[in-house]
């Protein structure tokens, strides 16, 4: 039982993952990224138009495990950082407000995935392209527990470790990274050292938002396996990553336990049924609150007990002019 | 060292002083029409039965004003979006983000459908009056309990609300997919509305609403531009530091108003479930929670300006709802694509009223060059003189 909850841990931890890495990287070049639900959303449109148009292309051949990741991959990438190009554009050339500009960017992008699920892409393609990308390691099932619980998951999972690790890497053991959390804290200085503030922001926006739209393309194309409800499922998935970046206190690195741990709760509340006889529907629905009150706990927890330490980038969600200085 | 040649950049962003009203309602309307042309071609691309991109505005005007049915639709719905708005006002302006005005009108709509609900299958019968009696309290309490709960562990503990009140949006429509459970267990998922109980009609179902949010507007004018409350919420908007050696109670000011916000979102429930649906669902919010935020951001936190954005937005709406059915869009996305877009040009737009490009070659520049320089002392020289 703790095997198969571990599991499902793992890989819902990845959806949010994706979306707390994104945000993170966004947010430490002091934007704040309302816009990051929408963005999962597009990055689902996305990657599902990129996999569709694969497995379309195929005509019944055997699809190639790579060139379907690769090309999915860079489908995703590209329509979400499209999207926070817009955002980047906003609140960094036109100096707009950042929440503003955020929702608006979720309201169009949520709209857009749904229109594109509903009416562009081949949603029957979704399935057997699911399927491959599920598949996890070839040796995992000679390793027993260790194998399933660790190994079995689909390529999405361990990218998004990677890119997790990655980022925390490159923010505090590069220049570059100094220079983009110099930024979040104070654009002025880091302008005054002849750091291009603009070029970062732009660079991290975009990273950023690339990152969290495989967040909602790896909810479609593996944890569910292929099918679609809507897009407002994924915006929810969306506003908890950004939950989980104040509750893993602005690192990435810390981000992968928060977002286990997160996601174990949330399984755990969405298989009490199954454990339980004599379960009616009303109790599943109420069981479906879980996950958001959760999120609340996490959120005055954070608040009662963080320490003056962790506090977010000092110039988050402030415009910066270089002339009104 | 040689004299290093400096490039100067094609151009410079400059603030502005402040534009003539008439310029910021000109950038305002390009803005608005620029969106929409966008949205009438991504419409033409999309369906085959557009052949020209203009048909979409005939028909959004059909849609908002074709019969006088859909006047009074109109009127409604941006007035129930204009009563949400102010409810928000407050809040931002004291630079608290309100994003669970969603949830707050559903709780509310819930409460108001249970009483009806009880009072429908009450075995003595119930008078209609006691019932408007108790949906007004508990609506608009609920509503109440909704706003305070994130503005409590705001003031006390400086947990963050635009998540938190995200959440409550959340919990509110699963505690109405619960409810919907036990109301309807045969599994239809929709309720049948409760005809019998509920507000009295005025005129017809859709004046009560609009007299009512007339009222709060008046309300929240003078209650922001002239009373003690509006003074101090705007000083804690403006610097909570300020506010606190001014001898204003923090605390006390988020909790209040947010009371304030959440008590407009719970009047905008009741009139929805008590007055015009008698029904509940978890999009009885119609999403004008979030659609809210933009329009009293666009309005500037002004309440007279909030009147005309909220029916611009609405006009938009359901202008789109109607450009579906003509034009046989599957689902109603397009009407948040829509929007979307025109969000991005009306934000987009206050970058130009509130900064200006000065180019590198333009007149401007040589002008205020030659002011700044040698112009500008033969100027003096001659004032003098």
């Amino acid at each position: 039982m703790i095997a198969s909850l571990l599991i499902g841990a793992i890989s819902l931890a990845t959806v949010f993952l994706f979306g707390c890495v994104g945000e993170i990287i966004t947010e430490k070049s002091g934007h704040l990224n309302l816009g990051i639900p929408g963005i999962m959303c597009v990055g689902t449109a996305g990657g599902c138009l990129g996999a569709s148009v694969y497995m379309g292309a195929l005509n019944g051949a055997t699809p190639s495990y790579p060139i379907l990741f690769l090309f999915s991959s860079l489908t995703t990438f590209t329509f979400s950082a499209a999207v926070g190009a817009i955002y980047a554009f906003l609140t960094v050339s036109l100096k707009c407000n950042q929440n503003i500009t955020g929702l608006a960017i979720t309201i169009f992008g949520t709209g857009l995935t749904q229109f594109m699920m509903d009416n562009v892409i081949d949603r029957s393609q979704l399935f057997a392209a699911s399927s491959v990308l599920k598949q996890g390691l070839p040796f995992a099932e000679n390793l027993g527990w260790f194998g399933n619980v660790f190994l079995s998951h689909g390529v999405l999972v361990y990218l998004a470790i990677a890119i997790a690790v990655a980022a925390s890497l490159f923010l505090n053991k590069t220049k570059a990274g100094l220079n983009l959390r110099a930024i979040g804290e104070n654009p002025a200085a880091a302008d005054a050292v002849g750091i291009n503030v603009t070029n970062y922001k732009f660079a991290a926006i975009l990273t950023g938002s690339g990152i969290a739209g495989f967040g909602g393309y790896f909810y479609i194309i593996d944890y569910i396996g292929g099918s679609w409800e809507n897009a407002s499922t994924i915006e929810a998935l969306g506003w908890m990553s950004i939950a989980l970046v104040i509750f893993t206190l602005w690192r990435p690195a810390l981000s992968i336990v928060g977002s286990i741990l997160f996601a174990a709760l949330y399984i755990l509340a969405a298989k009490l049924p199954g454990f339980v006889s004599g379960i009616t529907f009303t109790f599943t629905s109420v069981l479906k609150l879980f996950p958001y009150i959760i999120t609340i706990i996490v959120l005055i927890i954070t608040s009662i007990f963080g320490s003056k330490n962790v506090q977010p980038p000092q110039a988050l969600g402030l415009p910066y002019f270089r002339e009104e200085r | 060292m040689a004299e290093s040649k400096v490039r100067e950049p094609l151009f410079h962003v400059v603030k502005r002083e402040g534009l003539p009203i008439w310029k910021t309602l000109l950038v305002y309307a390009a803005a608005i029409v620029g969106g929409l042309l966008l949205v009438s071609i991504f419409c033409a691309v999309c369906s085959e039965d557009i052949d020209n991109p203009l048909e979409m505005f005939s028909s959004m005007f059909d849609g908002a004003f074709g019969t006088e049915r859909r006047i009074w639709i109109f009127v409604r719905e941006g007035a129930l979006l204009l009563g949400v708005s102010l409810a928000l006002l407050p809040a931002f302006k004291m630079r608290f983000w309100n994003l669970g005005a969603n949830g707050q009108i559903v709780i509310s709509c819930l409460v108001c459908y249970s009483i009806m609900n009880w009072a429908n299958t009450s075995e003595t019968p119930i008078p209609n009056a006691i019932v408007v009696i108790m949906i007004i309290l508990f609506g608009v309490g609920a509503g109440i309990v909704w706003a305070a709960i994130p503005a409590v562990f705001k003031a006390f503990f400086g947990t963050n609300e635009t998540l938190f009140t995200l959440m409550m949006n959340y919990i509110a429509q699963g505690l109405v997919t619960v409810m919907i459970t036990i109301w309807a267990p045969t599994g239809s998922g929709s309720l049948s509305p409760i005809k019998n109980y509920g507000l009295p009609n005025v005129i017809n179902e859709h004046f009560l609403a609009i007299l009512t949010i007339s009222l709060i507007t008046v309300f929240i004018f003078f209650y922001l531009a002239k009373s003690k409350h509006g003074y101090e919420l705007a000083v804690v908007g403006e610097s909570e530091k300020t506010a606190k050696y001014a001898g204003i109670n923090v605390k006390l000011v988020t909790i209040r108003t947010l009371i304030l916000s959440g008590a407009i979102c719970g009047i905008v429930g009741l009139l929805i479930t008590g007055g015009i649906s008698h029904s509940v669902s978890s999009v009885s919010h119609n999403n004008m929670g979030f659609t809210a935020i933009m329009t009293s951001w666009l309005a500037g936190f002004n309440p007279l300006i909030t009147i005309a954005t909220s029916f611009l937005i609405t006009f938009i709406s359901l202008g789109m709802g109607q450009v579906r059915q003509d034009f046989g869009f599957y689902n109603d996305a397009i009407a948040n694509v829509a929007l979307g877009i025109v969000y991005f040009f009306i934000i987009a737009c206050h970058f130009f009223i509130n900064y200006k490009l000065v180019f590198r070659n333009s007149k401007h520049l040589e002008e205020k060059m030659g002011i700044t320089t040698v112009g500008g002392e033969k100027g003096k020289k001659g004032g003098n003189g």
